[in-house]
């Protein structure tokens, strides 16, 4: 593909684990023991050396929004330093066609006892804006922070909120040719993020690519069509964000259930379909279907499939079950396989909401095991908060019901 | 490879502006003194002058001279700028950690810019200082024009110092120690509160010191207006050129680890 603006060509990183001689006292013996030991080839790890990254390759094309996920210590932040040029990659070539803007720290070199103006000026410049585009875009960046009466007030004096919201609106108005953005969009209230995100998307669709590198998988769904998954410092898998997104909750939930031998039944596939199709991400509302699939491995009887939903502080918001819906109790013998598939209608808030299903045999009071199998998000046009969506609307007053 | 960081570093001017902006906004922000801390230092420099070549006359029962008062003055405001920058530049890496971890422009820009915001030190303790010459009388010549070049020699030694000592002391903590012992003995082996002259048989020595021909040369364009002593001024000046060129070559070859290192 000649359109890609961003390539990453089998790129590693190497680190090295414990203390760095960072004294003379320790370097001078340190240097002797280097001169009296042979070399070592780049490509082998020495004692205490491990890969931060090995042998990652990707790219992004121009206008696109391309997530890097994974779990802590899977190589995220190494490779955003890498993009952003902060450090050198030990083997392997970026090839970075455009101007790169990195974001990882928002209000970087703002000083506290400088003004907000004076801050927008050196933090604009840090980040590579001529002064001239800085003078031209002023006052488009104190709109956008919100923070017109506290700008000539030392940052000092700021709270952290408004501190990320004055650093945001700067990067904002970078103008980059590619944006790679970190978990910076974390801090801040609702609103805020919500702002960070539209404005990255606008960035996005005006042409440039936007990396976005982050654990927080409803922004990287919203945001992003296409993902790459690290796993232990590899590309464990790459494609459409939705498709990625389900590797990584997979890998973490039917994976090991299937590993666990002891369980008498378990959910061997489960699968979210809107009207359009497979999907993770859905609208407020929207009828969606859950299609369970359980397998026997021994004799299980009498057990109805029940499925939940929990928020992001592990609440659980909804629950229900084949038993409370009417149907008759499940019976299953060694080998069996039964599928059962819910219908609902997503009336929720939103965010994201993980989803448990649970094989729980009613009549005497025994869970033959419990399995998380996915993370849906939900989008509204509406901003509203809590779990759920009561789809609120505001009527004049003493209007009839319609 | 040197060409290429000069070029970086010329792209990337701007950054440099900005941080030495911020490091004279600040310094003035957060004092009272504000200005006088710029020449607050020439001032003490000058008051040690006064009591050592007082000690020297008295014990060669002759009378303190004037020049040698308006020697140490003049003398006092590029050393006091010496000092702080090597001393500024050393810590500007580990000072910035922040930026040298989180945001990529060349690391130089770092030790520069300690330097830079000292030199605007140095052009305001410079008004004071040349309103006293002229109170003094030391006059006008042509040998003037010496001036600005020394001046631009000892700005760049600084440099080259700095830019070493700053990724030095990013990797190993004595950096900073040694530096702070050295700056404080320097002052006794640069002929700073008094000439080489003085020394007559340890000049070779003294001068050797690539400062001391700077010092040297600018008291004698000034106080003395005579030209300064050629050979060891470019002596300096050569000295200067190789230790900047071997700078940028060790920054260069470091600097990809400083974000592992700070």
């Amino acid at each position: 593909m000649s359109d890609a603006v961003l390539r990453v060509d089998q790129v590693s990183k190497k680190f090295r684990k414990g203390q760095l001689h960072d004294s003379l006292r320790d370097l001078i013996p340190a240097l002797i023991r280097n001169a009296l030991r042979p070399r070592r080839p780049g490509g082998e790890l020495g004692d205490r050396e491990f890969w931060a990254l090995r042998d990652v390759t990707f790219e992004t094309q121009r206008g696109e929004a391309l997530g890097i996920i994974g779990r802590n210590g899977a190589g995220k932040s190494t490779m955003l330093k890498l993009l952003a040029g902060i450090m050198k990659p030990t083997s392997g070539v970026i090839h970075v066609g455009g101007r790169l803007s990195a974001l990882i720290e928002l209000g970087a070199g703002f000083h506290p006892d400088l003004t907000g103006r004076e801050n927008v000026y050196l933090n604009g410049s840090i980040l590579g804006m001529k002064r001239e585009d800085i003078r031209r875009n002023f006052d488009a960046i104190v709109d956008f922070s919100g923070l017109a009466e506290f700008i000539d007030t030392p940052v000092k004096r700021y709270s952290s909120g408004m501190f990320a919201r004055l650093g945001f609106a700067v990067a904002a108005h970078l103008e980059p040719e590619i944006l790679v953005v970190d978990e910076v969009l974390s801090v801040g209230d609702y609103l805020f993020q919500r702002k960070s995100l539209d404005k990255m998307r606008d960035i996005a669709r005006g042409g440039a690519s936007v990396i976005f590198v982050s654990h927080n998988l409803p922004a990287v769904t919203e945001l992003c069509s296409r993902c790459v998954l690290l796993e232990a410092g590899r590309v464990h898998a790459a494609g459409p964000t939705g498709e990625v997104v389900r590797d990584y909750i997979n890998a973490f939930s039917i994976a090991a259930a299937q590993a666990s031998e002891t369980m008498p039944a378990y959910v061997s596939r489960f699968v979210m379909r809107g009207a359009a199709g497979e999907n993770v991400r859905f609208s407020s509302g929207e009828t969606v279907r859950f299609d369970v699939e359980v397998t026997a491995r021994q004799h299980v009887e009498s057990f109805a499939v029940s499925i939940g939903m929990a928020d992001e502080r592990q609440y659980v918001v909804f629950s229900t079950s084949t038993e409370r819906l009417g149907a008759p109790a499940y019976t299953m013998d060694p080998g069996d396989r039964i599928s059962v598939t819910f219908e609902m209608d997503l009336h929720l808030a939103p965010g994201a909401y993980y989803l448990g299903i649970a094989l729980h045999r009613y009549n005497v009071q025994k869970d033959y095991g419990q399995f998380a199998v996915g993370t849906l998000f939900i989008h509204a046009d509406v901003d509203v908060r809590g779990v759920v969506n009561l789809v609120p609307r505001l009527v004049p007053a003493g209007a009839p019901f319609a | 490879m040197i060409a290429d960081r000069l070029r970086a570093l010329a792209a990337h001017r701007e950054i440099l502006f900005m941080i030495t902006w911020r490091e004279v906004v600040v310094k003035y922000k957060q004092s009272l003194m504000g200005f006088l801390w710029a020449i607050l230092m020439p001032l003490v420099i000058v008051g040690a002058g006064i009591l050592v070549r007082g000690g020297f006359a008295y014990l060669a029962h002759q009378p303190l001279r004037a020049d040698d008062i308006a020697a140490v003055t003049l003398k006092s405001v590029p050393w006091a700028f010496a000092v702080a920058s090597i001393r500024f530049a050393t810590n500007s890496l580990s000072s910035n950690a922040n930026l040298v971890t989180r945001i990529y422009v060349p690391r130089e820009i770092f030790p520069l810019s300690a330097i830079g915001s000292q030199l605007v030190d140095f052009g305001m303790a410079a008004v004071p200082l040349i309103i006293v010459l002229a109170i003094a009388g030391v006059g006008v010549s042509v040998q003037l024009l010496w001036v600005p070049l020394i001046v631009v020699i000892l700005v760049l030694l600084v440099a080259a110092l700095g830019i070493v000592l700053s990724a030095g002391s990013l990797f190993f903590r004595d950096v900073k120690y040694l530096v702070e012992v050295m700056l404080t003995f320097a002052i006794f082996v640069t002929p700073v509160l008094y000439d080489v002259d003085t020394f007559a048989r340890w000049k070779t020595w003294l001068m050797l010191n690539p400062i001391a021909p700077l010092l040297e040369g600018l008291t004698a364009a000034v106080i003395h207006h005579r030209p300064p002593d050629l050979p060891w001024l470019a002596y300096s000046a050569g000295f200067t050129l190789v230790a900047l060129l071997s700078a940028f070559a060790v920054f260069a070859k470091l600097e990809p680890r400083f974000a592992e290192s700070v």
